[in-house]
């Protein structure tokens, strides 16, 4: 070949053309995505055939066939789809349980006031965090004084805790108290000490080992046999404590992983600055390792969240008690056995749904971050 | 001068440190246990494990082993024990099979199904267990009665009283079939074998695996028919109040099954969609440029990267859903949980029974956890 | 050109509304060396990869060693027989011993026994100067050195064509200059290879022919010497003038 042969040289730039008919757009998007081989072909049938077994039904039932107006089950009895009559009557005991109805803005107030406290803590660049995080600093006594009452507010005792707003208070308190406990024994598995460690390691391998359920057990029939005769603490405190020591194993498990994820130099720079041990963790080590947990916790939470319900089973009227207790109910009985279950699962979703697509969020944000 | 030395002293302080903690555990130990003592003795409780002995006197209708109420406490234990461990297999097999099959169709290309399979991840997920297996309860127990009940061929039967299935009865020669599948593994096992070696000889592929699978399913089936059918089916016959024969399972058996599988599995499909996702496309990439074709691509190059990431957390999935298991009690299926709660009201004996909830997870879990230690020590990645 | 092992003729392609390949011929001789470079995101990577089908092209034809590329799996696989790649990120099996990445595909795909696949296999890795890695994983190895075992993995499988992605752009400076002998070694042999690169100095050094990739099209090619000398287009240039400062 000679020289000639080789070298070519293109006038002009080629212009982009458009893709031919049928690569893009709505056609070409079905084509890649719905019929490209007869095995997808047959998927796509098959799942729509489902959608339109399951979604026409499932709303006729919920909506269309539905009734929402009424004052019993005499109202419901006989219809095609569910009977949400009660919601109307019955909604606030299915969210506050026994709350007094006058004090009921206090629970209102403690939720309200609970959205600028996880702002400032979760949001860092939220206007006034300086004050705000004293805020939320304080927010569990504010919350406390609300829904217990106090200081001029009329006591409301434990036992009337019921409904959704137990299983939030449980959660949540669930998982702030154990926030200390978790950090020090995250800390405690990593210490170089044999007894710290070992000590720390057991406690978080045998409440991570048990279902929950037992240690709920443990509340209501033998942490009073622990405690001397003339103490007795009410049910609810005694729940607390087992659910906070149940949640700090877990949490100090996310956290372990956080602090994993700090390098060494970090380490070595806070020491070569001079730091002891407990600076260092406060100012250099926890900071970053906490942030990079919140993850985790966020997850961590919805766990504990949705295991909140289980304190039905050692008697107390969360939202599934309230559902059992309107399902008994003679007004309605036989006519809501689904229907509250459904409305209770819509409520545990929709928190728990956002919470974890926030939490993946900001494991991504994080993730690129770091890079 | 001597004091400040040692409290300055890294290694002293250490050690101060922990006989301080010793110290304050032994005292919450002590307290603990002086109150206890304390409180058993004013309520006039005996502690100790005697009272395993002692005559149960309550009934237990879902069990594996002979028990009836003149059985010992121990041996409602027992029963309620491999009640869990029977539920917790049934669950752990079906929520692998879920958690696959919906992990690899939520990476489907088609549209329709990785949405659907997502919409049941996410509701299945971010919903209470609880609710989930109460709610499979309610909808079995709303199922019609006995007689209006759903039959599927005459054979499989669904009723408010739950799942009747056929029950082999196993007459004389039948063990000449279960000879037939020991037969048949050992022929694949022994075919495995040649054929490695042929193909490390020769080159040429055998099909291990369609062959394997003819034989084990085959021989046993041929075997069956040769012997003359030694094993008949109870076939279930509705009667006029109620199904005869066959063997049933409760309403709790099946939802608190239904219910952990489909809640384990969707937990399950995220692990494995992880796990295939974090085999890169460069590695099938690579593979297709070699050459292989997507089957083996899959079998020699993605499935063995993914199950290491895969495996780890399936087994704490496994782990959860056994302890999740204890949920029964909640809708009354008897595993030990519930068992023990039945025996606690009855003997009084809370410290006791709470004890062998915690020694029988506990023993679980340390199983488990140490063949974790052992998986990951045995497929970690050699990185230098 | 009867001739020529590869055929490329007004091939076209998109990814979604993106023009990626705009019309490109292309005929490639066998044993002919050919250096392709041009801007980031110019299509020449798409290009390479258009011919062993790890993507696929709307409009034109691929011609391989007398088969065309289609939808027809046998066809691909025919091709990709005869086609060896080695991509910038090594791609390697991490699961795999070094002997085994190489002797994974001649056992299931050209169905070799295992004694014979690993005698080849350590042919090669002599040839890339790795004989003594065999055993080791992926892992446990520098970059140059699992470059290297990946040109003796496509080796392995006996290829006609060899096409290199980039293959020292994931690589630290000191480690440029093994996989590039490696290279040149395997070109003193008469393979035909098609490299995308920015190695200059081995485009002067082996290359037959030079292509100038810029959005999408083939802008300019030449014989080496005249390509750097006299670069005829503006974007040729350009390129040429910032590639060479650094």
């Amino acid at each position: 070949m000679s020289d000639t042969a080789f070298h070519r040289r293109q006038a002009e730039m080629l212009p982009s053309r458009p893709a031919p008919a049928g690569q893009t757009g709505a056609v070409g998007w079905m084509r890649a995505n719905l019929f490209s081989s007869p095995f997808n072909i047959l998927l796509t049938l098959i799942s729509l055939f489902l959608l339109w077994s399951i979604i026409p039904p499932a709303f006729d039932w919920a909506f269309f066939d539905a009734e929402f107006v009424g004052t019993s089950r005499d109202d419901c009895v006989g219809g095609a789809g569910a009977c949400w009559a009660w919601i109307d009557q019955r909604i606030d005991q299915f969210v506050y349980g026994f709350y007094p109805a006058e004090s009921r803005w206090r629970v209102n107030l403690a939720v309200l006031l609970l959205i600028p406290a996880l702002a400032w803590v979760l949001i860092e660049k939220a206007p006034g965090a300086r004050y705000g995080r004293w805020f939320a600093l304080f927010y569990p006594v504010i919350a406390t004084l609300l829904l217990v009452g106090g200081l001029g507010l009329e006591e409301v005792t434990t036992d009337k805790f019921g409904g959704f707003m137990l299983n939030l208070v449980a959660g949540l308190a669930g998982i702030v108290l154990s926030l200390p406990i978790g950090i020090l024994l995250a800390l405690g598995r990593r210490s170089k000490l044999p007894v710290v460690r070992v000590v720390s390691v057991t406690f978080i391998e045998v409440i991570r080992g048990v279902p929950l359920i037992t240690l709920l057990f443990v509340a209501i029939v033998i942490l009073n046999l622990f405690l001397p005769q003339n103490v007795s603490l009410d049910q609810l405190a005694r729940v607390m404590i087992m659910v906070t020591l149940f949640a700090s194993a877990y949490i100090a498990e996310v956290i372990r992983g956080g602090l994993q994820a700090i390098p060494a130099g970090q380490y070595e720079a806070a020491q070569a600055m001079g730091l002891g041990y407990w600076k260092m963790m406060r100012l250099i080590i926890l900071p970053q390792a906490l942030k990079i947990s919140i993850p985790g916790i966020v997850n961590t939470f919805i766990g504990l969240f949705k295991d909140t319900t289980l304190v039905i089973i050692i008697g107390l009227f969360d939202i599934l008690g309230q559902a059992r207790l309107l399902q008994t109910n003679p007004e309605w009985i036989g006519e809501v056995d689904h229907e509250t279950y459904v409305l209770a699962s819509v409520f545990f979703f929709v928190i728990c749904f956002s919470m974890s697509r926030y939490s993946i969020g900001l494991e991504k944000r994080l993730d690129t971050s770091g890079r | 001068m001597r004091v400040q030395r040692i409290w300055t002293d890294e290694r002293a302080r250490g050690v101060i440190l922990q006989l301080l903690l010793i110290l304050a555990l032994l005292l919450v130990l002590a307290f603990i246990v002086s109150n206890t003592v304390a409180n058993l003795q004013r309520a006039g409780l005996a502690s100790g494990y005697g009272f395993l002995g002692s005559t149960a006197s309550f009934d237990i209708n879902q069990r594996l082993i002979q028990y009836d109420s003149t059985s010992t406490y121990g041996r409602a234990f027992v029963v309620g024990g491999l009640n869990t461990i029977l539920v917790a297999c049934l669950g752990i097999l079906a929520a692998t099979i879920i958690g696959f099959v919906a992990g690899v169709m939520r990476l489907s290309r088609n549209f329709f199904i990785s949405r659907i399979v997502g919409a049941y991840v996410e509701f299945t997920r971010n919903v209470p267990l609880l609710i989930q297996i109460i709610f499979w309860w309610v909808v079995i127990l709303a199922l019609p009665k006995v007689r209006d009940g759903i039959s599927f061929g005459d054979t499989l039967f669904l009723n408010n009283r739950g799942v009747r299935l056929p029950a082999p009865i196993i007459e004389d020669g039948a063990g000449i079939i279960l000879v037939a599948l020991a037969l048949g593994i050992a022929i694949t096992w022994q075919i495995a074998r040649r054929a490695r070696k042929r193909q490390d000889e020769t080159g040429q592929i055998f099909p291990v695996v369609r062959t394997g699978f003819a034989l084990i399913i085959g021989l046993p089936l041929v075997t069956y028919f040769l012997a003359g059918s030694p094993i008949d089916f109870d076939i279930p016959v509705a009667g006029k109040f109620n199904l005869k024969g066959g063997f049933n399972i409760t309403p709790e058996l099946v939802a608190l099954w239904v219910a952990l599988s489909t809640y384990t599995g969707a937990f399950i499909a995220e692990v494995v969609r992880a796990g295939i996702l974090s085999v890169g496309k460069g590695q099938t990439e690579a593979s297709g440029a070699l050459g292989l074709r997507p089957g083996l691509t899959m079998r020699k190059i993605i499935l063995p990267q993914a199950l290491r990431v895969i495996i780890p957390p399936l087994t704490s999935q496994y782990l959860n859903l056994t302890k999740n298991s204890s949920l029964a009690v909640a809708i009354g299926y008897q595993d030990i949980v519930s068992i023990g709660d039945t025996i606690m009201n009855q003997s009084g004996q809370a410290l006791e029974v709470i004890s062998i909830y915690m020694l029988f997870y506990l023993t679980i879990s340390v199983l488990t956890s140490l063949f974790m230690n052992w998986y990951n020590a045995r497929i970690a990645l050699v990185e230098r | 050109m009867s001739d020529s092992i590869i055929s490329i003729s007004g091939l076209n392609k998109w990814f979604g509304e993106f023009h990626v390949l705009r019309d490109i011929n292309l005929d490639v001789a066998s044993q002919e060396r050919i250096v392709i470079c041009g801007p980031s995101g110019s299509g020449k990577s798409t290009l390479i990869r258009c011919i062993n089908r790890l993507e696929e092209h709307q409009e034109g034809s691929i011609i391989v060693d007398g088969t065309e590329l289609s939808h027809d799996i046998k066809d691909i696989d025919s091709i990709r027989r005869e086609v060896g790649m080695v991509f910038q990120q090594f791609n390697l099996f991490p699961h795999l011993t070094v002997l085994e990445n190489c002797t994974l595909a001649p056992i299931w795909v050209r169905k070799l026994p295992r004694e014979e696949a690993e005698t080849q296999a350590m042919g090669y890795l002599e040839r890339v100067r790795i004989p003594d890695q065999a055993n080791k994983y992926p892992g446990q190895l520098s970059g140059g050195q699992q470059q290297r075992v990946a040109i003796a993995r496509s080796l392995c499988m006996h290829p006609k064509i060899m096409l290199f992605d980039e293959p020292t752009s994931a690589l630290d400076p000191e480690m440029i200059k093994e996989v590039l002998e490696v290279m040149v070694d395997l070109a003193q042999s008469g393979m035909t290879m098609l490299v995308v690169t920015h190695e200059m100095g081995f485009a002067s050094q082996v290359a037959d022919r030079v292509i100038f990739m810029d959005d999408g099209q083939i802008v300019e090619e030449n014989i080496p010497s005249e390509f750097f000398e006299n670069p005829r287009s503006d974007r040729t240039k350009l390129f040429l003038g910032q590639i060479l400062s650094h």
